[in-house]
């Protein structure tokens, strides 16, 4: 028998340890079962896992490597300037008005895209019938398939011209709330690719992923807590504000900040739907504006051959990298704060 | 005895609080359509959305009123919460519907056989004819090159965070692989430019996509392969653990077969996901109108990258049958990234758990 129990085959980690699914993690394999196959297995698949660090740090890396360059030959000051000419004698670049456009979107994105894409988990989890409540859900998880490409199609081509009623209405009616007035248009066909419409976009496109994390939080809420509450007399909103919601509170939260995530990133869609503009306006029903990852797209092509062009939207590459990370580290704390706490 | 009866009934009476009709919802909901209707009339208003949100509205103001009046207050609040997230159901629901009948609609007159056969080869966007056939191979090329590296790497590496995963290590994986979910896919291209095509000094190739693909394919394929892996029940594993069978081949006989289709179904779904990625390709493999299968050099197209081209955002100029050809080849690729992900959700469907 002690010879079964002896050493296990790195000396330092048993193959059954009870995270490696093994019930008795005082039993080890027979010796010579197999210690130099786990053993080979075992390296390949950390090989693979570090494979995704390898790649992150990666990233991160060759494109501060690769933006360097442009921050020395900047003429302008990358947080204030107001242009983008790389190409110019001396340089000319900064990404105070592409950053605004990209966090105004993201921010209208996300206060459209949460509330409703919590409704949808809402009604998906605790309102409707399981028959419909998977129908429904399945087309919802389908708009996540969408490629961006045919959003921004959908929004510059459908969405866009039979909306600018809606904003001109926005302007005339709410027009004295600065950011709703557009100073230039005065007929409904002079409204039309504004960041308001570019946010609305992005708020259809995060719908799909913060309603299917949300729908899986609510699904998780305890049953006995809910029974409590249904047994006091509860009616269905009572329950779902005093159990479901609580409850889902910091999945909301996460979700909230993956949807941030992508709608920041969000590329193709928005270089459509906007029409290039080079400063900060606060009337987001004015056209106009642009964000950090539709003008690396859109400027890519006169780049060309000017290394300090490519070398500036290798940093502003790095800024957006920068930021999606800060903001998809911070989701994933939420959870696993929550995770170790309850 | 008797006497309970009577008793019971008076009080069930006075206990129970007054509820609106069963009907009233309809009611509601129809006086509030046929009040839209009748305010679109005679206020012209061109569109739908106006009349839809205004009926919404005053089903909602109706109901709610008239519960507050004959239900109460917590009541009428219940009521007002279904209303505001059925509302949600149907906003998240009609985009999905109006996109796809709109590419339909809208793509259909460019598809013809000829559209699916041919390429763009001496085709200017003044000219009709010319199709899809180039840009599907660049496609099918691009994401099978993609998958045939992120899926192994993918798997291997789900395993390694179910199976083996202890400490800081494993830890930091797990937390890298949902942070990578997130890297923005213009990020990775610009990654991929810098390392392969400016690092080697060549011109855009079509495996360079692959490679941005890659990373944009590896988190989902990690996410889904983990929780399968999971999925598959402990007593399988001690099963197998107690007639003395190696902890690797376990997983390759029991763990992975158990787990397939399960695998298989994740494996689709981020094939669809990556599969009309636009913003990476147009760094990476750049265009051409002829046909090139090979993807190891020489500008190659793609669905993503020719629709951007017809569209005219890389000449400047769509030409008058460009945008037909780009609604055209939109339809294709969305129909090519809804049937892999039907499949997928057919084939959870058929093979998954009975529990639904």
């Amino acid at each position: 028998m002690t010879k079964i129990v002896t050493k296990a085959p790195s000396g330092r980690r048993a193959p059954l340890g009870p995270a490696a699914g093994g019930a008795f993690p005082g039993i080890r394999a027979l010796p010579g079962a197999g210690r130099f196959g786990d053993r080979v297995f075992r390296t390949l698949t950390a090989g693979s896992g570090a494979f995704v660090l390898v790649t992150m740090v990666a990233i991160g890396g060759y494109l501060a490597v690769a933006a360097w360059p442009a921050l020395h030959a900047n003429s302008g000051n990358l947080f204030t300037t107001q242009v983008w000419r790389p190409q110019a004698d001396p340089p000319v670049f900064g990404m105070a008005a592409i950053a605004f456009g990209t966090v105004v979107s993201s921010l209208i994105a996300v206060a459209i895209g949460v509330p409703v894409a919590v409704g949808v988990a809402l009604g998906v989890s605790q309102y409707l019938p399981r028959r419909w409540a998977s129908v429904i859900g399945g087309l919802i998880d389908l708009l996540a398939a969408v490629p961006s490409l045919v959003f921004g199609m959908w929004g510059l081509y459908y969405l866009i011209p039979h909306t600018r009623g809606f904003q001109q209405w926005l302007s005339t009616y709410l027009g004295w709330i600065p950011i709703f007035r557009n100073r230039t248009a005065t007929v409904a066909g002079q409204y039309g690719q504004s960041l308001l419409m570019a946010g609305i976009v992005l708020a259809i496109m995060i719908i799909p992923i913060v309603a299917s994390i949300c729908r899986e939080v609510f699904a998780r809420t305890p049953g006995a807590t809910i029974d409590a509450a249904l047994a006091l007399g509860a009616t269905r909103w009572e329950v779902i504000r005093s159990a479901v919601l609580p409850f889902g509170r910091s999945g909301i939260a996460s979700a909230a900040m993956l949807g941030l995530g992508r709608a920041l990133g969000e590329t193709i869609a928005v270089a459509l739907v906007l029409s290039s503009g080079f400063v900060i306006n606060w009337h987001l029903t004015e056209l106009g504006g642009d964000t950090v990852a539709s003008t690396i797209v859109l400027k890519f092509g006169e780049a060309g051959s000017s290394p300090v062009a490519i070398a500036a939207l290798m940093l502003a590459g790095l800024c957006l990298f920068a930021v999606t990370l800060v903001v998809n580290a911070t989701a994933r704390l939420i959870v696993a704060r929550k995770a170790v706490t309850s | 005895m008797t006497a309970v009866i009577p008793i019971l009934r008076t009080e069930r009476r006075t206990l129970s609080a007054k509820r609106l009709p069963r009907s009233a919802p309809g009611v509601a909901g129809l006086t509030a359509v046929a009040a839209a209707l009748t305010a679109r009339g005679t206020l012209h208003w061109t569109g739908w959305f106006t009349a839809g949100f205004a009926a919404a509205l005053v089903h909602l103001l109706l109901l709610g009123a008239w519960s507050v009046a004959v239900e109460g207050r917590r009541r009428a609040t219940d009521r007002v919460a279904g209303i505001l997230v059925g509302a949600c159901l149907v906003a998240a629901s009609i985009p999905l519907v109006m996109i796809l009948g709109y590419i339909a609609v809208k793509g259909a007159p460019a598809l013809s056989p000829t559209f699916l056969t041919h390429s763009m080869n001496g085709v200017t966007g003044a000219q009709a004819g010319g199709g899809v056939y180039h840009a599907l191979i660049g496609t099918l090329e691009q994401v099978g090159i993609a998958a045939a590296v992120a899926l192994p790497i993918g798997i291997l590496t789900a395993i390694y965070l179910v199976e083996f995963g202890r400490g800081a290590f494993s830890r930091g994986v797990a937390f890298f692989v949902d942070v990578m979910n997130g890297v923005p896919s213009i990020v990775a291209g610009l990654f991929v430019f810098t390392f392969l095509l400016l690092g080697l000094g060549v011109r855009p190739f079509g495996a360079a996509g692959s490679v941005a693909l890659v990373v944009l394919m590896l988190p989902i394929v990690i996410r889904s392969a983990e929780e399968m892996i999971r999925l598959i029940p402990h007593e399988l594993r001690e099963a197998s653990d107690a007639l003395g069978v190696p902890r690797w081949r376990t997983i390759v006989k029991v763990v992975l077969p158990t787990a397939l289709s399960g695998l298989v179904t994740g494996c689709l779904l981020a094939i669809s996901r990556v599969a009309g990625e636009t913003a990476p390709l147009i760094l990476l493999v750049g265009y051409s109108a002829r046909i090139n299968p090979d993807p190891l050099s020489g500008d190659q197209a793609s669905l993503p990258v020719m629709i951007w081209d017809q569209l005219g955002k890389r000449s400047g100029d769509a030409g008058a049958f460009g945008e037909t050809r780009a609604w055209g080849a939109a339809l294709v690729l969305i129909l090519l990234v809804l049937a892999v992900n039907l499949a997928a959700r057919l084939l959870a469907r058929l093979t998954g758990p009975r529990s639904r």
